[in-house]
């Protein structure tokens, strides 16, 4: 009586073939990052020593190191977490534990969505205006960063957000009852608590920065300068905007020296990106409420 | 968001021993609160200060030199030129159209499919690795990107359609289609998940196959959210700057075909502001573009966000 028919084997294979075509579609959005990684370790894996990560650029750019830009990015990337992980947890905060639901809060809403869609270009022009001439840092890695703070600024706030949000409710009721104002729960119960999820997330906003051009190019990032920043209102060279120099505005660099430059940018973004999705698992297995 | 703590009973005791208990954690409390909503106002002042400072720096050319018709109907983007510059932005809003359309194209069918995929047949091990791949998709930064169009999507147009230059829209398009797919994939997925388990049980309890339920049920019920996701990936390939400076060509055009070079809006102001000086007429047309770029994503975003509101209410 329940023996499967003709038709029950047919409807089968059209579900199995429905699946395989959906998971090759899949497939084919996932390949690019893992060919791209081929490509970028196959071709610029022989040309990384420690001379190329601690020497600086010769010969026009066409020879040597990568050591101003390397040390310029994390510069540039301190000065902008510094300025932005207090605002962005501030707003989360705020967010979570104390905003009404009312037009107010649609509007900050709004305005983190629309801070995120902002295209990067426009962010700095934004920092050529505010940072650089307004506010007179000049181009500079305060600017920079200033700059790159303002952009990143809705992935602190978004992953923030929720790691406070996933705190359970009743840790925040019996601390109340306790006699706790709002600000004594929040310090000692609800912030411990949410730690580590706003790691994840100001590690992720890092591989945000680290990798990000147009919004440096104009405000702090220098096309050529091999001398280490000595303050923050030095310019300095950087990463992303290396590679850009040297694969369209230098002649006669080697094939190499490009893929180089990408393979380290890109080893910096992932293994941050990575840390973050690995520390992200570990945390949800880990869960105990 | 979190309900308000009761606030009647510590006032209705206050009222009683009629006592200041407003001591310094009280004091530190309210420091706090102001401090936090100072932040959380940040993003409001912030996405109107850009549009303040932007409008500033561009308003010279907006009110002296703007031509409505020149800037929307001319190609001429000559804005170097001696005797008479011209900033005809025609060309550059036809390259930004192009790339993104061919992206948008590319990018939507593959990334609905992985989303569907993701949320409706992968089982969870699958699922982990897969959104893992998403994101680091999504994490390889534009430069990069750019630098890939540049080195080895170019040779490979080149070689596999015998044509002179594979620095042009199909490029570009798909490069920029790779940018998109992450955040249209995670959005989608998430407005599929939205859908409430009971829907699928129904459907199947009533003898719907699989993807008779995705495609008759799930799908429809997540309308509004991959509506969004599509949005937001037009958004993100609208913006996007350095990989299409790098893979589109930079080359005045509007495009006949795919294997046109283009320029587009973003790329332009990367690639001519540092040639400007402050305050004169070319700078003062970049931040103008960059006023149509902010004007149109802010558009984009608000839309996207009213669909999903949408599904909210109903």
């Amino acid at each position: 009586m329940f023996e499967a028919t003709a038709r029950d084997h047919r409807n089968q294979r059209v579900q199995t073939s429905i699946r395989l075509g959906f998971l090759s579609m899949t497939l084919l959005l996932a390949a690019p990052v893992l060919i791209v990684l081929g490509a970028l370790v196959y071709k610029g894996m022989p040309i990384i020593s420690l001379d190329f990560l601690l020497g600086d650029p010769t010969h026009g750019m066409t020879q040597g190191g990568i050591f101003p830009a390397l040390v310029g990015t994390v510069c540039i990337v301190v000065v902008a977490l510094i300025a932005s992980v207090p605002a962005g947890v501030a707003a989360a905060v705020y967010l979570s534990e104390y905003a009404p639901e009312n037009w107010l809060t649609r509007a900050i809403n709004l305005g983190i969505l629309n801070l995120a869609g902002v295209p990067s270009i426009v962010h700095a022009l934004f920092g050529v205006g505010a940072f650089v001439l307004f506010f007179g840092f000049g181009t500079s890695i305060l600017a920079a960063s200033l700059t790159l703070a303002v952009m990143t600024l809705p992935v602190v706030i978004v992953a923030t957000k929720e790691s406070l949000q996933a705190v359970p409710m009743a840790f925040r009721e019996a601390c109340w009852n306790m006699g706790a104002t709002r600000w004594q729960t929040i310090r000692t119960v609800v912030l411990p608590n949410a730690v580590s999820g706003i790691l994840t997330g100001v590690i992720l906003e890092v591989s945000r920065t680290a990798g990000e051009t147009a919004p440096i190019m104009f405000t702090g990032a220098a096309f050529f300068l091999p001398f280490l920043p000595q303050s923050v209102y030095d310019q300095t060279m950087a990463m992303s905007l290396h590679l850009f120099v040297i694969s369209t505005q230098v002649p006669d660099v080697p094939e190499a020296l490009p893929y180089g430059v990408a393979l380290v940018l890109i080893g910096i973004v992932l293994v941050m990106n990575s840390i973050s999705i690995a520390f992200r698992i570990w945390l949800r297995n880990r869960k105990k409420w | 968001m979190v309900p308000t703590q009761t606030e009647s009973q510590p006032a209705a005791a206050a009222s009683l021993e009629e006592a200041d208990r407003r001591d310094l954690d009280w004091w530190i409390d309210k420091l706090v609160e102001g401090l936090v909503f100072i932040g959380g106002i940040s993003a409001i002042v912030f996405i109107t200060a850009i549009f303040v400072f932007i409008t500033k720096e561009g308003v010279g050319f907006l009110g002296s030199r703007f031509d409505f018709s020149e800037f929307f109907f001319s190609q001429a983007w000559r804005p170097t030129s001696e005797s008479k510059p011209t900033y005809g932005a025609l060309a550059l809003i036809a390259g930004t159209a192009s790339v993104t359309g061919f992206a948008v194209l590319m990018a939507v069918p593959f990334s609905l499919g992985a989303a569907i995929y993701i949320a409706e047949f992968a089982p969870p091990k699958q699922r982990e690795i897969l959104k893992v791949l998403v994101e680091l998709l999504a994490a390889i930064p534009s430069v990069v990107w750019g630098f890939i169009g540049l080195s080895m999507m170019n040779p490979l147009i080149i070689e596999l359609f015998d044509v002179p230059i594979g620095l042009t829209v199909l490029n570009a398009g798909v490069i920029l289609g790779l940018m998109a797919a992450p955040i249209m994939t995670t959005i989608a997925e998430d407005a599929l998940k939205a859908v409430p388990d009971s829907y699928r049980e129904g459907a199947e309890a009533l003898g719907a196959t699989r993807w008779q339920t995705i495609f008759r049920v799930t799908l429809p019920a997540a309308r509004n959210g991959l509506v969004a996701a599509v949005l937001l990936g037009v958004g993100r390939g609208f913006g996007e700057t350095m990989a299409v400076l790098m893979a589109s060509g930079h080359s005045i055009n509007v495009p006949d075909s795919v294997f046109d070079s283009v320029r587009a809006l973003t790329a332009t102001i990367a690639a001519e502001l540092g040639e400007t000086a402050v305050g004169s007429e070319h700078y003062q047309a970049l931040f103008t573009l960059g006023i149509l770029l902010f004007v149109v994503t802010f558009f984009i975003n608000l839309t996207a966000d009213l669909v999903v509101r949408g599904i909210r209410k109903s």
